[in-house]
């Protein structure tokens, strides 16, 4: 082999602390090492062209690039020996800035582990072989899990491009948060108004399946190919019947089921449809509250369903669904602030979530869109919004800013002025994060307009007295504590990762953070990638978003599809295991310990033999380590190669 | 009933002016199975002067006590007082920090480990009988009485030393008094601050503070103060003339222990729970409970 | 009001060593107002305490050990317990109070003089002896024992002891004492 080596400087990143031309000048002394220097930026147009010069000029058959970390610019090194005509497996990367120029100060030190590090690959390229992909086909159809507005967006996105769609939303409901908003900010225009139509979009669209009341059960497969199971649960009603008609609501004598859509203001019947607008608008039995499925009585809602929808004895149903990608938009869950004992942690009636405040102020809501206090039905008049309830705090686990709830109590406290105009509202906050378009000049207009006072600091405490509530905050411009007493308390509920969030990533084997929001696959470059092939995010799941980013975010998570499946192939990765018939003695240990099920047993000449679909297997290499014989290798990662490695560092 | 025995920490105001706690918290204790063996020769841990002038003072005051229980044969030690709890198990946290504890076993000359358990009496009885078992004890349940707990800005915060109930709404005098019968009212300052340290020296703070405590517990309807804090009950009790002078009030309302009303509540006599000792006279308040026993008495 | 130059008002190494004696971090800080909003001493405070926290953070060691608020507080936790950054701010609200006395700053002299009388009733009895404690406040303060009323109240209920109750080894306790200042 005729190798070549290239040191990079990176500008000052590696050569301010490691002697690059001294790595280029020890390499030339390793075997086969025909050509070695130093480059400014080897992923720069000039760097990439020197890299092919020399391929030309000193037939060169292997590269070695000591850079940066292959998760950064592999792909650019191989395409660059690719074009001058190589194997793009006769390549290899030696990582001296993450793993020495960045984390070393000592320039001598550094400089000999960077050696070591290119002795290091030069030894494994030497027993590089050619390696090509095959190519698969891609299901062009694709998954949305989340029927928020960014899985809407992504769904509609796909859908008008003409791909085939599967939605899987949890509720029985698509819609996701947007759907309780009374108006959003900063235009104040009716949330159903403009999510309406979306919905009935997603409901009537040809390419569409919407499967709600469903969760992603198991995942398998791989990107182009993904075969996933979905739990449908049981809705006690048979949709392809039920008309949506809601006589059965009129007439059920539960009326103690949990109101989730309203944000347990109230409660509601035990088969409920949860709001006018709802899609699909089908009715859902809550088995924990309906008298028949509990005490085996009742049974009003059959008697009275026009289309004998009613079926008692339902039970979950699990669909087998086969795509070639996946979009994650399952949003985001509020931040229970019941953990704030000072807050009442849920014993005052009138300290009530944004959220909930959300669903009093909309005309749709269980108060008909009048604000009330839920303790005795009254009118408030002097109303305390607390900002950062959940957010920014330490002590309980969220340093974070959610993001978007400065927006929303400006919005809330404008149209607590629309409905009650002989209101005061009172907002208590720390900073206001107002980044947006319009943004700040919205905020602005909830104090100079609609009379908002702001107040800067964190309330201590709130506490009940003669029937409204003593708020204990603080006046940190004024420099002393402040009270005010209020009729209602609204607390601004921070953001915090969708419920059951990292089961579903684990599923998915896609990263998440420790707040269990989505991992993207790069923070700038790949905000709506994952690190898995095919899997993509949109909204808030990745972290707290409000409306105009979430559908941003869906509609670039469905560009990304449609340029995935603009091609009809995949090329699959050659780093595959393989296994060497005459040394494969068939004991099948590696079907059973490969977590893909890559492995087939087949037969050849009457022995039983391993065989390894290449599709299916990931490259993880667990096989490798399982097999007694060492018959099953992974391609580019083989005994031999690493082997070589280990002696390249430890001679001795 | 099992008994479990612990090195008893009475505290300072226990030989004096809160003297009626000691005395009622022994007799409770009895009456329960928790043996108190008094910690011989004990110190005062300094209190607030104490940990207010220096830590490392302070936790030798305390240390001394420590080492003192470590070698007798208890499952922990106790004490009525929460300032006293707070001083001890603070230090006792603190001496895991190896310096830390090196320069205060220096000072008081004798190896300490601060490896037991420390708690408030009010912990240690509540873990030894739920109030179920102990609603089974009571003779002459708190009918008609109601009460608001005062648990006193120390008793449970802050949580990471304290590690005992809620640290803004905690329960366990609530649990302990609905157990014998009492009424208890959802009171919003349980854990306020009502000044008792500055009594001596800024007593307009204190009537201020102690005031509004006293203000909400009579808007509510109370008939007592239920305290566990030595310096709650003093400030609320003996000063109660004092707060009603400043600020212009007529409360007339009794600041019991709640040892006192839980030995009531398990037929001690009202003479054994030293009901005399109180400033404000609870007399009145003691006849709501139903008694047929005094009603004997009178005939 | 003047302005400050900001190298001028930074005492040195005030921060660091407050952060040192009190461990914790007071870079965390960011001005919420929490602990003042729920002080129950703040009425009274000459400097709330937030404010406080951040002239910490700005070294304005002289403002901050001549304040009066240190000596007001009554250390009952609410600040620590609702510090959304986890600050133990009453333990800082301590560790001022060390300093000043060290530094010969202390704002509220009375508040002093009745700890230091009730640490050499300690030192001496080896438990505190209440009668004599308030003697010696008097004699320190030179004002009259501003508690006259309760005397017979609290003499009348038993509650005042007119002898001290001295443990068996105050030579422990005086030694305790005499250790601590030779190490100071
Ligand atoms: C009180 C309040 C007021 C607000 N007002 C405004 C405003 O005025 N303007 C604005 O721009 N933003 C506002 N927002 C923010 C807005 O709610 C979000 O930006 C938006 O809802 C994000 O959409 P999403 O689709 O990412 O997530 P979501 O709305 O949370 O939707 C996620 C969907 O996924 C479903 N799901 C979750 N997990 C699963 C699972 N495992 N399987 C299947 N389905 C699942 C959920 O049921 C839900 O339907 C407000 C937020 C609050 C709290
Ligand atoms: S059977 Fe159940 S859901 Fe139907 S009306 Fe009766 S309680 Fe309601
Ligand atoms: S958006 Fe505003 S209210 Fe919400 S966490 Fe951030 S700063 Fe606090
Ligand atoms: S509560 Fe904590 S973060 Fe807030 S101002 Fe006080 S010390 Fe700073
Ligand atoms: S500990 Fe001191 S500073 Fe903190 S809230 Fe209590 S009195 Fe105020």
């Amino acid at each position: 082999m005729n190798i070549g080596v290239f040191v990079c400087h990176c500008g000052s990143n590696i050569a301010g602390t490691v002697d690059t031309e001294q790595v280029a000048q020890a390499a030339r002394s390793f075997p086969e090492v025909a050509f070695a220097t130093d480059t400014m930026y080897a992923c720069s147009e000039p760097g990439q062209a020197g890299i092919i010069d020399a391929i030309r000029e000193y037939g060169l058959d292997g590269v070695v690039v000591a850079s940066c970390t292959p998760r950064m610019h592999e792909a650019t090194f191989r395409k660059t020996i690719g074009r001058a005509g190589l194997n793009t497996y006769l390549f290899e990367m030696a990582n001296i800035r993450e793993h020495v120029s960045w984390i070393g100060k000592d320039k001598e030190a550094n400089t000999n582990k960077a050696i070591d590090l290119v002795q290091i690959a030069v030894e494994k390229l030497r027993r590089n072989t050619a390696l090509f992909s095959s190519e698969f086909e891609i299901n062009k159809r694709v998954m949305v899990i989340g029927g928020g507005v960014a899985g809407i967006q992504a769904a509609l996105d796909c859908a008008d491009g003409g791909l085939e769609v599967v939605l899987v939303e949890r509720e029985s409901t698509i819609g996701g948060k947007m759907a309780k908003l009374d108006k959003t900010f900063p235009t104040v225009d009716c949330s159903s108004c403009i999510l309406g139509p979306r919905m009935v979009d997603i409901a009537q669209h040809p390419n569409i399946t919407l499967h709600a009341m469903a969760e992603v059960e198991s995942v398998d497969g791989f990107v182009g190919n993904f075969d996933v199971k979905v739990r449908k649960k049981a809705t006690y009603v048979d949709w392809e019947a039920c008309t949506g008609c809601g006589q059965c609501m009129e007439k059920c004598p539960s009326r103690k089921a949990e109101d989730r859509f309203n944000e347990h203001v109230g409660t509601t019947t035990a088969i409920n449809i949860p709001f006018p607008q709802a899609i699909p608008k089908k009715a859902v039995i809550d088995p924990g509250a309906c008298i028949m499925l509990t005490k085996g009585k009742c049974g009003a809602c059959a008697k009275l369903c026009p289309t004998q929808a009613i079926r008692f004895e339902q039970e979950d149903t699990v669909v087998q669904e086969q795509v070639g990608a996946i979009i994650a938009a399952t949003g985001y869950d509020l931040f229970d602030f019941t953990l704030y004992g000072e807050y009442g942690g849920g014993r005052y009636p009138d300290v009530v979530t944004s959220m909930q405040y959300e669903r009093m102020l909309s005309a749709s809501g269980p108060t008909g869109g009048h604000l009330v206090r839920p303790s005795d039905g009254k009118e408030p008049k002097d109303i305390v919004f607390i900002q950062c309830v959940g957010s920014r705090d330490h002590s309980v686990n969220r340093p974070y800013c959610s993001g978007f709830c400065c927006m929303y109590t400006a919005k809330q406290t404008i149209l607590t002025k629309d409905h009650i105009p002989d209101s005061q509202s009172y907002v208590f906050y720390m900073d206001i994060r107002s980044p947006g378009k319009l943004y700040d000049e919205f905020t602005r207009r909830a104090m100079e307009e609609y009379g908002a006072k702001y107040i800067r600091g964190r309330v201590s405490t709130i506490q009940p007295r003669n029937g409204r509530y003593v708020v204990k905050g603080a006046d940190t411009l004024m420099g002393s504590p402040v009270e005010i007493e209020a009729d209602l308390v609204v607390l601004a509920v921070g953001a915090e990762a969708s419920r059951g969030a990292g089961a579903l990533a684990e599923k998915l084997r896609i990263s998440y953070d420790g707040y269990g929001f989505f991992m993207e696959g790069h923070p700038k470059l790949k905000p709506v990638e994952t690190n898995t092939a095919g899997v993509y995010l949109a909204g808030s799941c990745q972290g707290p978003k409000d409306i105009p980013s979430s559908v941003a975010q869906g509609s670039a998570a469905a560009s990304k599809v449609q340029a995935l499946f603009s091609r009809d192939k995949l090329a699959s990765d050659p780093q595959v295991s393989s296994v060497a018939l005459q040394r494969c003695v068939g004991c099948a240990k590696c079907a059973s310990t490969c977590p893909f099920g890559a492995i087939e047993m087949t037969e050849f000449r009457g022995m039983p033999k391993a065989s390894v679909v290449e599709t299916v297997c990931q490259g993880c290499g667990v096989c490798a380590v399982t097999c007694p014989q060492g018959a099953i290798q992974l391609q580019h990662f083989t005994d031999n190669q690493i082997l070589a490695e280990v002696n390249a560092l430890c001679p001795y | 009933m099992s008994v479990t025995q612990y090195a008893y920490y009475p505290g300072c105001s226990g030989m004096g002016s809160s003297i009626e706690y000691d005395i009622s918290t022994r007799a409770l204790c009895k009456s329960l199975g928790v043996e108190l063996l008094d910690i011989p020769d004990w110190n005062c841990c300094g209190s607030t002067p104490a940990h207010a002038s220096d830590h490392l003072l302070s936790a030798s005051l305390v240390a001394r006590n420590l080492a003192i229980a470590e070698s007798m044969d208890v499952a922990g030690i106790i004490t009525p007082c929460p300032s006293c709890l707070k001083n001890l198990k603070t230090t006792s946290l603190r001496m895991q920090r190896k310096a830390f504890h090196d320069k205060v076993e220096s000072i008081v000359e004798r190896p300490v480990r601060a490896d037991l358990p420390i708690k408030s009496v009010l912990q240690t009885v509540l873990e030894h009988c739920e109030p179920e078992a102990i609603a089974s004890h009571v003779s002459r349940p708190l009918k008609g009485l109601k009460v608001v707990p005062y648990y006193g800005c120390i008793m449970n915060r802050p949580p990471d030393v304290m590690t005992f109930d809620d640290p803004e709404n905690p329960t366990s005098l609530d649990r302990l008094m609905t157990a014998l019968g009492a009424e208890v009212l959802p009171f919003p300052h349980k854990v306020d601050c009502c000044g008792a340290s500055l009594g001596l020296v800024r007593r307009d703070l204190v009537t201020t503070l102690s005031g509004r405590i006293l203000d909400t517990a009579a808007a509510l309807g109370a008939h007592a103060i239920v305290a566990a804090c030595p310096m709650c009950q003093m400030n609320l009790d003996m000063r109660q003339s004092q707060i009603n002078r400043a600020n212009h009030t007529r409360h007339h309302m009794p600041v019991f222990y709640y040892t006192q009303l839980a030995g009531l509540a398990l037929g001690q006599s009202e003479s054994c729970l030293c009901m005399d000792k109180l400033c404000v006279n609870p007399a009145d308040t003691l006849r709501l409970v139903d008694c047929p026993a005094a009603e004997e008495r009178t005939r | 009001m003047p302005t400050k130059t900001v190298p001028d008002r930074n005492d040195g190494n005030f921060l660091q060593e407050v952060q040192q004696a009190s461990e914790q971090n007071l870079t965390r800080c960011y001005q919420c107002g929490n602990c003042t909003a729920g002080c129950p001493l703040s009425f009274a405070y000459d400097i709330p305490v937030n404010k406080l926290m951040r002239m910490l953070q700005a070294g304005e060691k002289h403002a901050v050990l001549s304040s009066r608020a240190i000596w007001l507080c009554a250390s009952c936790e609410t600040c620590t317990t609702r510090c959304p950054n986890e600050i133990d701010v009453a333990r800082i609200m301590d560790v001022l109070r060390h300093m000043a006395r060290r530094e010969g700053l202390v704002a509220e002299a009375p508040v002093r003089h009745l700890w230091d009388a009730f640490l050499t009733s300690v030192e001496k009895h080896g438990r505190v002896f209440e009668v004599g404690m308030m003697a010696n406040f008097v004699k320190r303060t030179g004002r009259f024992w501003t508690d006259a009323d309760l005397a017979p109240v609290a003499l009348g209920k038993g509650k005042l002891g007119l002898r001290p109750h001295c443990i068996e080894h105050q030579d422990e306790v005086q030694r305790i004492f005499a250790r601590f200042r030779e190490q100071a």
